[in-house]
């Protein structure tokens, strides 16, 4: 059994006295491809931008191999590189080129060398079918290929964990489809990812492990299987079954 | 002929004076608008921050700015000044501080707006691939602050070459002025120069703004997003 690589423990959010997140705790392997499901407002996102930092935490800690990432320390500012995030909006930096946009972190960050980076934020674009946008601007791009790009800024930084927060719900129907086919190659070859999706054929074949989230706990985990065809708790049938329709 | 005076400009020195007087004008807008721009970036990043009273001062102080004429702030800060504290200052010196309390007003609105209208996201994209607080101000934020910026400030720059036909009335012998003294001297030989001479006062302003102005447009077109 491969090991843990991030634990989250008893971690607590709440904006003022709101309680978004109460008490959730969940442990990733290495390797593993977590789907993160449940309905608007359950606290999904809130979760993921927790374990980035976007967001701090009341109480509870989070752990990248056993070393706590919670606070904002320039040590534990490092450690957080190694987690790598895309979100709804995409967020390309306008006024700066695909390649640019995708080899600025590594270069300014990890002060890594500049022809280094170039070839292989190429050969990443290569990868998601869009080296041949390496000078264009963000504008011209569609917004499936924004997200691709996006996808590749991360992955730029050589991440262990890739959090995804709805990366497809702002995209035109027509676009979804290649973003979630550039995630799931991703998945095969190995990556770490914590997904937060509506999209639940996808869910399904990304996903080892389906976590479903409401009023801000987990209310039921499991494999795809056995959640999608045997959920356990009445609130995850009741929100499956919102997906389905009858005449 | 009757060529309604604009044959003045051809006459001794006219042309040159005239030139001179054009170069006081844009001299003392383009001094205004660099101080201005180092304020206004200043009292713009000061008008982003949550504190009630900064927000209180800075706001009264572009209410001010906006709602006195500029001809009104020139005539305190060069005749005000002069009889209350004694001070004796360069009408130019005046003009640019006049000019200067005006355009760090505008600028720093102009900062203001184009520092809040960079997306929040742009913050989070820039911290969850790791940059710090300043990389982000260096890469991500500023350049897309100055891109917005820019056309915004020329304009203010053509604006200021404009009302710089104000100093004249604090006795600084600007182009609107030597065109009036080149009138006065010819009265006599060319009674009609008024209309010849300030159509070419018209038309020297034009050919100065006018680029200003097409280069703000050209470069908030190729900067637009």
């Amino acid at each position: 059994m491969s090991e843990t690589i991030l634990k989250i423990d008893h971690l607590q959010k709440q904006f003022d006295s709101h309680v978004i997140l109460k008490d959730v705790s969940l442990s990733v392997k290495k390797g593993e491809v977590i789907v993160i499901i449940g309905p608007s407002g359950c606290g999904k996102s809130t979760f993921l931008r927790c374990i980035n930092g976007l967001e701090d935490i009341q109480s509870g800690d989070i752990l990248l191999e056993n070393r706590s990432i919670v606070g904002n320390t320039t040590q534990i500012q490092k450690e957080r590189q190694r987690i790598g995030m895309v979100f709804q909006s995409y967020d390309l930096f306008p006024h700066k080129t695909v390649l640019d946009n995708v080899t600025l972190a590594p270069r300014k960050v990890q002060k890594r060398d500049k022809a280094e980076v170039e070839k292989e934020g190429l050969q990443l674009l290569d990868r998601v079918g869009l080296a041949s946008k390496q000078n264009a601007y963000p504008r011209q791009l569609s917004g499936g290929q924004k997200q691709r790009v996006a996808i590749v800024r991360a992955l730029a930084m050589h991440p262990e964990i890739l959090l995804f927060d709805e990366v497809t719900a702002a995209l035109d129907p027509e676009m979804v489809h290649e973003v979630l086919e550039t995630m799931l190659e991703l998945a095969r070859s190995g990556n770490t990812m914590l997904i937060v999706t509506h999209e639940m054929s996808f869910a399904r074949a990304v996903a080892d492990r389906i976590v479903f989230l409401d009023e801000g706990g987990i209310v039921e985990e499991g494999t795809p299987e056995e959640f999608f065809e045997h959920p356990k708790t009445d609130r995850a049938k009741k929100f499956l079954a919102s997906f389905e329709y009858h005449r | 002929m009757d060529l309604m005076g604009i044959e003045l400009l051809f006459k001794g020195q006219n042309f040159l004076r005239i030139l001179g007087g054009l170069w006081v004008s844009v001299r003392i807008s383009l001094i205004s608008v660099a101080i201005s721009i180092g304020l206004g970036l200043l009292v713009g990043a000061l008008m982003t921050l949550r504190r009630p009273v900064v927000r209180a001062i800075t706001r009264v102080y572009l209410e001010i700015v906006r709602i006195m004429p500029q001809m009104v702030l020139l005539f305190i800060v060069y005749f005000g000044t002069t009889r209350a504290f004694g001070i004796h200052m360069e009408a130019e010196l005046a003009a640019i501080i006049v000019f200067v309390f005006w355009g760090t007003a505008e600028m720093g609105d102009l900062v203001r707006s184009a520092l809040i209208s960079i997306p929040k996201h742009q913050y989070e994209s820039a911290k969850a691939l790791g940059l710090s607080r300043a990389q982000t101000y260096r890469y991500i934020i500023l350049p897309q602050t100055l891109r917005r910026l820019l056309p915004l400030s020329i304009n203010l720059i053509t604006r200021m070459i404009k009302t710089t036909s104000l100093v004249m009335m604090v006795g600084i012998v600007e182009v609107l002025k030597v065109t009036q003294q080149i009138i006065e001297a010819n009265r006599r030989t060319s009674p009609n120069a008024a209309f010849g001479m300030f159509a070419v006062v018209f038309v020297i302003y034009f050919l100065v703004c006018w680029p200003i102005s097409m280069l703000s447009k050209k470069l908030e077109k190729r900067w637009s997003e």
